[in-house]
C-alpha cells in the first residue's frame, strides 16, 4: 500500500511537471508578445523592455522555466522598475497587475472554491443517491418517468442560464457573498447557500440518473435476491445491500467531477460574485496576467492528479476485493 | 390454453406434508402479453424428505420455488392457488408475515455462491444479519451463533473466517457459508436451487453430502432444483419432472429414474452421456422448450414428442392430459396419453440407454 502510494505520487509529480512545461511553452512561447499586450496601446519601447525584464521574458526559455521551478521550492525575487519584490517559496510568480504574489492570490481563492464545491457536493451526492434509488425502485412507474424527465430537462438547460435564473429570481435566498468559515460560520453558509443550491441541483439531476442506472443494475444482482430471502426489511435490502454496491461506480464519476468543479466552478463563482479560482482565472485571462494563469493551470493539474489518486485509494475502502499494487 | 389438474388421485403421504402446493399459478404481465410460468402445479412434501424438481430452463422449477419462498415482487407477479408451509398459507400473505416466513419458515440456497453472497460484507456480517433479522439477540450472541453454524457446515477456524470476505473463500467454502446462512434460523424447509451447478465435481459431492447430513440433523424438508439427473439419483426421495410450467411426472426416485413414464423424462435420460463403456450417440430431445407466451395446445410437449403418432385420434394436440397414474402403481403419475408407457419404456427406450 505505502509502496503503491509512493509510486503513484512519483507518477503524479511527473504528470504535473509535464503540465507545467506544456503550459509554460503555450503561454510564453506563443507568437503574441505578452509584454506588448500588458503594455497596451500607448506603449513605449522602453516600457516594453521593462516589462519583459520584470517577467523574465528576456531570458532564454530554458532559464525561464528553471527559474520558475526554483521559485516553487526556494522562492525568488522580482525586480520591477527598480523595486525588488520578494516572493516566498512556494513561489508561483508575481502578478504585476494585482501587485501580489500568485501563491497568495491562489491561497485567497482556493477556500472560496472549496466551500462552494464541497457544499454543493453534499447536496447532490445525498439527493442524487436518494432520488436515483427511489427511481430505480419504481422503475417504469409515473413517478420514475416524472423524475427522469425533470432530470433531463434540468440537464438540458445550459448551466449559466440556470445559474442566472436562480441569481435573478430566487431572491428569498441570502445575498451571495463569501465570508471566511473561521470568522463567521453562519455568514459563511448563508452567503454560499444560493451557489450550493444552484450547483447542487444541476448536479443532482445528473447524479440521480447515474444513481438510478447503477441501482437498477445492483438491484438485479443475485446478492440482492439473497438479501430478500433472509427476511430482512425491504428498506434494508435496498439501502444496505443494493445502494452499497451501487455507490462504487458513483465514486469514480464523483472524483472526476469534483476535480473539474474545483478548477472551474467558473459560472457559479462569477454569477454569484464569489472570488474563487474560476473568477481568478477568468480575470487573469482577460488581463493577460500570465503568472496567475500559470499558477491556476498548475494548481488544476495538481488537483486532477490528486483526485485520481484519492479515488483509487477510496476504492479500496469501498470494495474489499480491490487491492492496490 | 391451460391444463387444469384438480383431480389427481395420489397416494396419501406417509406424514402430514410440511409443504403443500396446490393449483399454483404464477403469471408475469409483460408488454408482449401475460407469461404464465407456472400453470396449476400440485405437489406436497413431508418433513425429512427430499423432493427433486427436474426440468429444462423455463420449465417453471425456479419460479415455483421462488413463490414458495415468497420472493416474487407482488407488483409484477400474479400468484394464485395455494402454498402451505407448515400449515400457513403463503399466497396472499401480508408483506410483514412473508418477511418472517423467509428465513424462519423456508430458506433458500442459490446456484452461484460467488454472486449470491454480497461482495462487500464479511461472511460473519451476512450470517449475523440473517440471524438478527429473526432473533432479538446481541451482536456478540449472533456472532457466536454464526461461528457455530460455520463450524457445523465444515468450515475450519470458524471464528477467524467470520471476518473473511466471500472472495477470500473457495467456491465450495462459499456454498458452505451460504448453507450456514440459510440454516441459521433453523427453517424446516430448505430450497436448494441448483446448489452445485457452479462447483467442481469433487466439491459437488461434498456439498450434496453436507446438505443430506444437515437434513438428517435438522429433520427438515428439502426441495432440490436441478437438471442434473446424477444429483437427483444421489439426493432425492421423490422426483417431480416439470415441463412448460407444470409437472409432467411425479414419483419416487426409483420410479422416475428407473422406469419413467413420460416421453420427456425419457428424453432427459437419453440426453445423458455414458461415463463408461462404448461412446454411443446421444439422443437429445428435438426442438426447444415452448415460449410461455404461446404454449402449444393439448399436451404442451407434443411438438417435440416422437410418440405422438401412437396416441389414438388427435388427442396429443387437442386434449391436455391429466397427471394421473398410468400403470398399476398408483403413486407414480404422469401427464401423457400414450398407452402402456411402462412397456414402451422397457422395450424401446431402455435398450437405447447407454
Amino acid at each position: 500500500m505505502l509502496l503503491y502510494i509512493l509510486k503513484r505520487v512519483l507518477s503524479a509529480i511527473s504528470v504535473v511537471f509535464v503540465a507545467l512545461v506544456a503550459s509554460f511553452a503555450l503561454f510564453f512561447l506563443a507568437p503574441t508578445d505578452p509584454a506588448g499586450v500588458i503594455c497596451g496601446n500607448r506603449c513605449t519601447p522602453e516600457r516594453v523592455a521593462d516589462i519583459r525584464s520584470s517577467l523574465g521574458l528576456d531570458e532564454p526559455p530554458a532559464e525561464q522555466i528553471t527559474g520558475y521551478i526554483k521559485g516553487i521550492f526556494a522562492g525568488r525575487d522580482f525586480t520591477n522598475g527598480g523595486t525588488v519584490q520578494h516572493c516566498d517559496a512556494p513561489c508561483l510568480g508575481y502578478s504585476y497587475s494585482l501587485g501580489q504574489p500568485v501563491t497568495k492570490l491562489l491561497a485567497q481563492a482556493v477556500p472560496v472554491t472549496i466551500s462552494v464545491v464541497i457544499g454543493a457536493a453534499v447536496v447532490y451526492l445525498f439527493l442524487g443517491a436518494l432520488l436515483g434509488t427511489m427511481a430505480a425502485q419504481r422503475r417504469g412507474s409515473p413517478s420514475d418517468k416524472l423524475l427522469m424527465g425533470s432530470a433531463i430537462t434540468i440537464n438540458s438547460i445550459p448551466y449559466f442560464v440556470f445559474a442566472l435564473l436562480v441569481a435573478l429570481y430566487v431572491t428569498v435566498l441570502p445575498h451571495p457573498q463569501y465570508t471566511s468559515f473561521l470568522s463567521n460560520p453562519i455568514a459563511w453558509a448563508g452567503g454560499l447557500v444560493a451557489a450550493w443550491l444552484t450547483l447542487g441541483v444541476t448536479n443532482t439531476a445528473s447524479y440521480t440518473r447515474y444513481a438510478r442506472a447503477s441501482m437498477i443494475e445492483s438491484l438485479g444482482q443475485d446478492f440482492v435476491r439473497t438479501a430478500r430471502s433472509k427476511g430482512i426489511s425491504e428498506r434494508r435490502v435496498v439501502y444496505r445491500h443494493g445502494l452499497r454496491a451501487a455507490l462504487t461506480p458513483l465514486a469514480t464519476i464523483f472524483g472526476i467531477d469534483l476535480a473539474g468543479q474545483l478548477t472551474g466552478a467558473l459560472f457559479t463563482e462569477s454569477i454569484f460574485g464569489l472570488p474563487g479560482l474560476g473568477v481568478l482565472t477568468l480575470r487573469a485571462f482577460n488581463q493577460y496576467d500570465l503568472p496567475v494563469l500559470m499558477g491556476c493551470v498548475l494548481l488544476g493539474a495538481v488537483v486532477l492528479v490528486v483526485m485520481n489518486l484519492v479515488v483509487d485509494i477510496v476504492y479500496t475502502f469501498l470494495d474489499p476485493r480491490v487491492r492496490l499494487g | 390454453m391451460t391444463s387444469q389438474t384438480a383431480n389427481q388421485p395420489r397416494q396419501a403421504p406417509v406424514a402430514t406434508p410440511y409443504l403443500e402446493v396446490s393449483d399454483l399459478r404464477v403469471t408475469f404481465p409483460t408488454p408482449d402479453g401475460a407469461v404464465t410460468a407456472v400453470r396449476g402445479l400440485n405437489y406436497s412434501l413431508p418433513l425429512g424428505r427430499t423432493l427433486a424438481i427436474v426440468g429444462e430452463s423455463g420449465s417453471g422449477k425456479s419460479v415455483s420455488s421462488m413463490a414458495v419462498m415468497g420472493l416474487h415482487d407482488p407488483k409484477s407477479t400474479r400468484i394464485s392457488g395455494s402454498i402451505k408451509v407448515g400449515g400457513q398459507e403463503i399466497v396472499g400473505m401480508s408483506p410483514a408475515a412473508l418477511r418472517k416466513h423467509r428465513g424462519t419458515g423456508a430458506a433458500m440456497i442459490f446456484q452461484d455462491p460467488q454472486s449470491s453472497l454480497h461482495p462487500y460484507f464479511t461472511i460473519g456480517n451476512q450470517i449475523v444479519e440473517s440471524y438478527r433479522a429473526h432473533h432479538a439477540v446481541s451482536k456478540r450472541a449472533a456472532r457466536e451463533r454464526a461461528a457455530e453454524m460455520l463450524n457445523r457446515v465444515g468450515i475450519p477456524n470458524p471464528r477467524r473466517r467470520l471476518d473473511s470476505y466471500p472472495h477470500e473463500f473457495s467456491g465450495g467454502m462459499r456454498q458452505r457459508a451460504m448453507i450456514a446462512m440459510a440454516l441459521v434460523n433453523d427453517p424446516k424447509l430448505l430450497i436448494a436451487d441448483e446448489p452445485t451447478t457452479a462447483l467442481d465435481v469433487t466439491v459437488q459431492a461434498q456439498i450434496l453430502d453436507l446438505i443430506q447430513d444437515l437434513q438428517r440433523d435438522f429433520g427438515s424438508a428439502v426441495v432440490f432444483i436441478t437438471h442434473d439427473l446424477g444429483v437427483v439419483a444421489q439426493v432425492a426421495d421423490d422426483v417431480l419432472v416439470m415441463y412448460a410450467g407444470n409437472a409432467v411426472e411425479h414419483g419416487t426416485v426409483r420410479q422416475v429414474l428407473g422406469a419413467p413414464l413420460h416421453p420427456y423424462a425419457w428424453g432427459l435420460l437419453e440426453s445423458l452421456p455414458a461415463v463408461s463403456g462404448e461412446p454411443a450417440p446421444l439422443h437429445p430431445i428435438p426442438g426447444s422448450p415452448p415460449s410461455l407466451l404461446a404454449v402449444p395446445g393439448g399436451c404442451p410437449f407434443h411438438p417435440r414428442c416422437e410418440f405422438r403418432d401412437r396416441v389414438p385420434g388427435a388427442m396429443c394436440t387437442t386434449v391436455a392430459p391429466d397427471l394421473v397414474a398410468r400403470t398399476a402403481d398408483p403413486a407414480h403419475t404422469s401427464r401423457c396419453h400414450l398407452p402402456a408407457p411402462d412397456r414402451v419404456f422397457a422395450s424401446e427406450i431402455l435398450p437405447r440407454l447407454p
